[in-house]
């Protein structure tokens, strides 16, 4: 059965990773690859790297420094921050990225999550929505890091991404984010009923319960930073909490004797 | 043991080079066929659309050449994700396209039986049809990390190691002979994924 997956969000500025609030107030809390090392051994289900800066400062995204954190980094890894064009999704892909996210870049040429998928397929593209209540109600998606309203409405720009061909969706409160008051649950129940494809719930997560909540209101996977980096716990204490409720979760790797060494039996070629 | 990277102008090489190298491989990532002449083992990774990658393989002249050294039983092949769909003899992903044809079979969508999202994206369990070296020290119920819409169908039982279940059960490892073919990726699967890597290069 597939796993729901528990996904450390990597913040990346300057060098140094970071952990804010409200997409605001950054504060350093480290460096990249010795963080990258540290959830390799704790066989965390995935990664997601996200420079900050990138789209900010009008830069493509720093390959070297991905392809550097790449080599160190045994479970998937999405990068994001910075991609504009295609060419940026290529050699992000190169420098060693297993999925890419793109945010600002899907709103001024939503037909780039398109010629993404056509290239390189869905399961590697990755749309990031971050979201803020809206003034007139309900809820607007935002670019630029949440600086920028988009005037449109998240459950509509997901099924828009769903149809360009994005594989999964990284749905983060910007509100919520860093508060570690627990995730948006109406956002996503809203978003993932509203697409065919996994929404990542991002943004909020201050303890295990939390977790579940955005589960059970439709999320297949939850992403967090701050409660790994200014807590004590930890993904394996989170998936240990979640097996408790139910929610199945990876297990560590027990190597056992598995199957024993019978040769193959192929019809026309050598057993290997 | 020497291990090449057919560099196809499809995705992710580096991760792929970079497992290798930590299960103990000499690694070289090559874009040219000629060198596979020297490798003993050869990894055809993959990220992407079934007829790109398909075109790429033919138009740089890999096919044939693989063909041609995987006469020898020792020399062995492993497809990763895309890189094993390829192996199939058809691909339906948008134009019907052929595939290399080292095992028979065709690669299809997803289509969800129990509201399951696609792509299937994350780690679940395999389980060994048959017996076989490669998966030593890996009990059933393992998981690896998948991350893919489309799924190989083979012809012959025979030639499947390992299943999944998603959207029914689906075929998470085939092998005939010397060809190998793993629709997760082993390279992104922690510890458990290194542990195939060395199966594989210990066969």
């Amino acid at each position: 059965m597939l796993k729901t997956r528990i996904i450390p969000t990597l913040l990346w500025k300057n060098f140094g990773l970071v952990k804010g609030e409200g997409f605001d107030s950054w504060r350093r809390v480290g460096t990249v690859l010795p963080a990258i090392k540290v959830y390799n051994t704790r066989e965390v289900d995935e990664l997601i790297l996200v420079d900050i800066c990138a789209t900010q400062e009008g830069r493509e995204p720093d390959y070297e420094s991905v392809a550097e954190f790449s080599c160190e980094c045994f479970v998937p890894l999405t990068v994001g921050g910075g991609i504009q064009i295609l060419d940026h999704i290529t050699r992000l892909l190169h420098a060693g990225a297993d999925k890419i996210a793109i945010n600002t870049a899907a709103y001024a040429h939503p037909y780039l999550i398109q010629e993404a998928a056509n290239r390189f397929g869905s399961q590697c593209v990755v749309v990031s929505i971050d979201v803020r209540h809206s003034p007139a109600g309900g809820y607007e998606c935002y670019s630029r890091s949440g600086t920028s309203a988009t005037g449109l409405d998240p459950t509509s720009w997901a099924r828009q991404v769903e149809s360009l061909g994005a594989g999964e969706i990284l749905l983060t409160s910007a509100e919520r984010d860093g508060t570690m008051r627990g995730y948006d649950l109406e956002m996503i129940a809203a978003v993932s009923s509203a697409v065919r494809i996994p929404v990542i719930a991002s943004g909020g997560a201050g303890n295990y319960a939390h977790m579940s909540d955005a589960i059970t209101n439709g999320a297949s996977a939850i992403a967090a930073a701050s409660i790994f980096h200014f807590t004590e716990q930890t993904p394996l204490a989170a998936k240990n909490f979640l097996r408790t409720r139910g929610i199945r979760v990876r297990p560590e790797y027990r190597p056992g004797s598995g199957s024993s060494p019978v040769p193959f039996p192929s019809p026309n070629l050598q057993p290997a | 043991m020497t291990v090449l990277v057919i560099n196809y102008g499809m995705g992710n090489l580096a991760s792929v080079g970079r497992a290798f190298e930590e299960c103990g491989a000499t690694v070289s990532i090559s874009d040219d066929p000629r060198d596979l002449d020297t490798a003993d083992r050869i990894v055809l990774p993959g990220v992407g659309a079934f007829p790109d990658g398909m075109r790429n393989l033919l138009i740089a002249g890999w096919s044939d050449k693989l063909r041609e050294v995987l006469r020898n039983p020792e020399v062995k092949l492993l497809g990763i994700c895309l890189g094993m769909q390829l192996l199939a003899e058809v691909g339906h992903e948008g134009a019907v396209t052929p595939g290399l044809g080292f095992i028979p079979g065709k690669v299809k969508r997803f289509i969800p039986l129990n509201g399951e999202r696609v792509p299937h994206v994350g780690w679940n369990e395999i389980n060994a049809s048959h017996s076989h070296r490669l998966l030593h020290a890996i009990p059933d119920g393992t998981d690896f990390y998948f991350v893919h819409s489309y799924h190989f169908e083979a012809s012959r039982e025979t030639d499947v190691l390992a299943t999944t279940q998603y959207c029914g059960n689906f075929n998470a490892i085939v092998a005939s002979g010397n060809i190998f073919g793993m629709q997760f990726h082993p390279e992104k699967s922690s510890k458990q994924g290194f542990q195939l890597i060395r199966n594989f290069l210990a066969l």
